[in-house]
């Protein structure tokens, strides 16, 4: 299978340009790269998810075109994804034969046949266990051999793993290795995709770079080192897009205690001073946004403390942080920020609502001109303050979501994934509020994904890997660069 | 500046569709039936009406959170009983006896509100399912299964009377509420948390908004509506009685959901479910005139809820479209550069 010079645009991003990967049977494909590299998106065409605008996909030397997943099915091109499609209250037999199911001449399932073949399937892959066990019941190793069955199932020439260890104990990727090797043998073309170098080593036989949409590289496994492939995924010059400011380091503002989760972050200890943007780095996954979300008490946490200005604070809900004088601007503002359907006045005012009233009822004079300063200040680019917030484009949206919380008299604002999906000029915009923040003394915590976003903005930089903080480096330390962040991040030692 | 006109793009309320609706239906009648402009048949309709449009006005609260409450026909038939209980067993004050109702009302409601944000039972759907049989039980058992009647005239007025001589009080009553309903919902901090909830939950929760006190409030309310329309129920029917007012639930719903209050949260007005239980009575009315019986009524009322929900459907649909394209005019204008933001 290959796909060739592949172009795929989505309103305002462009998620691959000219892309090109060769899958070859009997080989194992390494695919890395860093957040929003495209190596999702690339999956998605693989798979049949996305058509692209330009480009070509080859199977057996042949041209094809698929507009859906089942078409792609039928080429034998199959996808385990990393949420993993099971249907927890039914059996492994139900699960394997999903949408596949074999009927006997009378028209009704034929079980017998189905249960022999989907037991012969999952002693294959070194899994013995009873094939009419309910799903649920498996661990999430166990439902991912599933997952796997199916592909085998189907006699997949194509099977396309999308992080599969990324919720696995070392015992069962082990596993997975094996049976992924196995299938190797059998001669089916594998993309493995994966967030841990280690890995990439240990299983692939030639890996692909991808880097902003684009193919960066393809080499052998065997004739490249980790250092090669992380300057591969960074390589890329600062350019001047981040207006940093000057800034002082004033007194500690924030400062969390053993803070832990299971399954989400581990003895976290941090602390962030007035006047600084302390930046959070790591991969997707790294529970930068789970162990905020504990401090801002969204979720619940199994341990740890945090104190505001020395005190210590006992946060319970988030009613209770934003009194604590906490503002957590979320990563995802169609889900946790906004109110889409409601106008962008109301949404700018959803924080503060209790503090603009005159008497019993709302003091609607209060509202506008809130809101109308606000869309001022921020340049927010709406027709009217009347405007629902679902009709904006993602900049100003983004820009309605940190509106929001100007208007609170917070002392600590947290920053989540602030420029995910906003065009270049609306992050500028974006940056001169958190430098405006700095300049009025505020502790301001920037999680990102962005390297360049991270180097250019903060004043010191925490790396977090798999829930845990791996590094602490200073604005003016010889390890403030990409590579060593980029290294940290992906578990490297400094 | 551009920003701060006023934007001659707004949206047609909802409701206008089932308003038409209404218009078109009464002027129908009108030429079709003489009897139908009588200014007895229209506060006859008004009267019909009340019952319903109370325990609507609590159910909209309700679903603007994008829950439901089936309990409220029940609650209104326990109200009722309650009262009646204690008048038999010597309450003779007319005020104690409201107060009474009015209170089992609002206790109805917060066990409600408590079954779904204390107990987390999956959806109100399922915990005022089982409250619909546990209070219409309870009023069967208080009552002995027999209705209760020797109201006096103070519980009686307001499911009986006329103000002006002509006018229901009932529907005075109504419009009252509908009025400080309105007030509640679009002047007040919590009226627009309420939508808030509604249209994005976890948004409502990380912006420090209490969900849980919120809905439980919305669920009071809806009991607290109930019990205000079972009493104006003793009125008309000059009993208590713990088998009446049976298809209120789902009267309610319709209404709410005729007047453009979406099953999802966050939409719908008080006028519009005004303007669908309006529908309601004066389709029930005109079958009435035209000497309809209920079968024929049932499937006309079900046929007219399908379709008003099919235009919303088509309504919504046509929004989000509109919607999208105006995103995707902002993004175009970003990229022409005619957005004003400095680069670099």
């Amino acid at each position: 299978m290959e796909l060739k010079n592949i172009t795929k645009i989505f309103p305002g991003v462009t998620a691959l340009n000219d892309m090109s990967i060769a899958l070859q049977k009997g080989q194992i494909h390494g695919l890395i790269g860093e957040n929003g590299a495209g190596k999702s998106t690339l999956i998605k065409v693989l798979s049949g998810v996305f058509s692209p605008e330009k480009g070509e996909i080859l199977i057996e030397g042949e041209k094809t075109h698929f507009s859906n997943p089942i078409e792609a099915k039928k080429h034998g091109i199959t996808c385990v994804y990393q949420e993993l499609n099971i249907a927890k209250d039914l059996s492994i037999t139900d699960n394997l034969f999903m949408g596949e199911y074999v009927k006997s001449k009378i028209g009704l399932l034929d079980y017998r046949y189905m249960n022999t073949k989907a037991k012969q399937i999952m002693d294959e892959m070194g899994q013995e266990i009873e094939i009419s066990k309910l799903c649920g019941q498996l661990g999430i190793g166990q439902q991912q051999m599933v997952e796997i069955g199916r592909s085998i199932l189907l006699d997949a020439k194509v099977i396309i793993l999308d992080e599969p260890t990324s919720s696995l104990g070392e015992k069962e990727a082990k596993l997975l290795f094996e049976i992924v090797r196995k299938l190797k043998e059998k001669g089916k073309a594998i993309l493995f995709v994966s967030h841990k170098l280690e890995e990439i080593f240990d299983l692939c036989d030639v890996v692909t770079v991808m880097r902003d949409a684009k193919h960066i590289a393809t080499v052998p496994a065997s004739k490249v080192t980790k250092d090669q492939l992380i300057s591969y995924m960074v390589g890329r010059t600062l350019d001047n897009l981040f207006p940093k400011t000057p800034s002082k380091s004033g007194e500690i503002a924030l400062e969390v205690k053993d803070f832990s989760s299971v399954g989400q972050y581990r003895d976290v200890n941090f602390q962030a001073r007035y006047g600084q943007v302390l930046g959070f780095a790591g991969l997707v996954g790294a529970g930068r946004t789970e162990l905020f979300r504990g401090i801002f008490a969204a979720d619940k946490r199994d341990s740890g403390e945090v104190f505001i200005n020395g005190e210590k604070q006992d946060i319970k809900n988030p009613a209770q942080a934003i009194k604590g004088k906490i503002a957590f601007m979320t990563e995802d503002r169609k889900l946790q920020g906004l109110v889409l359907s409601e106008s962008v006045m109301r949404n700018i005012c959803l924080v503060n609502l209790d503090s603009l009233k005159k008497g019993l009822l709302l003091d609607y004079k209060k509202i506008k001109k809130q809101a109308e300063d606000c869309v001022s200040q921020l340049r927010i680019k709406t027709e009217n303050i009347n405007k629902v917030v679902g009709e904006l484009s993602g900049g100003n949206q983004q820009k309605v979501v940190i509106g929001k919380w100007m208007n609170v008299d917070a002392d600590i604002y947290v920053f989540d994934e602030p420029t995910r999906g906003i065009d270049v000029g609306a992050k500028i915009e974006v940056y001169n509020i958190i430098n405006k923040l700095v300049e009025q003394n505020k502790c301001v915590i920037m999680i990102s994904s962005e390297l360049p976003e991270i180097i250019g903005m903060s004043d010191r930089v925490i790396v977090m890997r798999s829930g845990k903080i791996m590094a602490e480096i200073d604005r003016v330390s010889d390890n403030f660069n990409q590579e060593d962040i980029m290294k940290a991040a992906w578990g490297g030692k400094l | 500046m551009r920003l701060f006109k006023r934007d001659r793009s707004k949206k047609m309320p909802a409701f206008i569709g089932p308003l038409f609706a209404v218009l078109v239906l009464a002027m129908i009648l009108a030429i079709t039936n003489d009897r139908f402009l009588y200014i007895a048949n229209i506060m006859n309709i008004l009267r019909q009406t009340s019952i319903n449009a109370l325990i609507a006005l609590g159910m909209l609260m309700v679903m603007l959170t994008g829950g439901i409450d089936i309990s409220v026909g029940s609650i209104s038939v326990l109200s009722g009983c309650v009262m009646g209980v204690l008048m038999k067993s010597g309450v003779s004050s007319d005020v104690v006896l409201i107060l009474a109702g009015l209170m089992t009302g609002i206790l109805c409601g917060t066990l409600n509100g408590m079954l779904f944000t204390q107990m987390e039972l999956p959806h109100p759907f399922v915990s005022t399912m089982g409250t619909l049989m546990i209070f219409r039980g309870l009023a069967l058992f208080i009552t002995g299964a027999a209705p209760i009647s020797g109201f006096g005239s103070g519980v009686l007025f307001l499911g009986y009377s006329n103000v002006f001589t002509v006018i229901p009080a009932s529907f005075v009553l109504v419009i009252v509420f509908y009025i400080i309903m309105s007030v509640f919902l679009n002047r007040t901090a919590l009226g627009r948390k309420i939508y808030t909830v509604g249209g994005n939950q976890e948004a409502a929760r990380l912006s420090g908004i209490s969900v849980k006190k919120t809905l439980n409030f919305t669920y009071i309310m809806s009991g607290f509506m109930a019990s205000v329309a079972g009493i104006v129920l003793i009125g008309r029917i000059s009993s208590a009685s713990p088998i009446a007012n049976e298809t209120a639930n789902m009267d309610a719903i319709a209404s709410c959901v005729v007047g453009g209050t979406s099953f999802l949260g966050g939409k719908g007005t008080v006028a519009g479910v005004l303007v669908g239980a309006m529908l309601i009575g004066v389709i029930n009315n005109g079958l009435d005139l035209l000497g309809a019986q209920t079968d024929v009524k049932f499937m006309v009322i079900g046929a007219v809820i399908i379709g008003a929900v099919f235009l919303d459907v088509v309504r919504n649909k046509a929004e989000e479209k509109s919607r999208r394209l105006a995103q995707a005019k902002a993004m175009g204008d970003l990229e022409a550069g005619k957005d004003g933001l400095t680069i670099g």
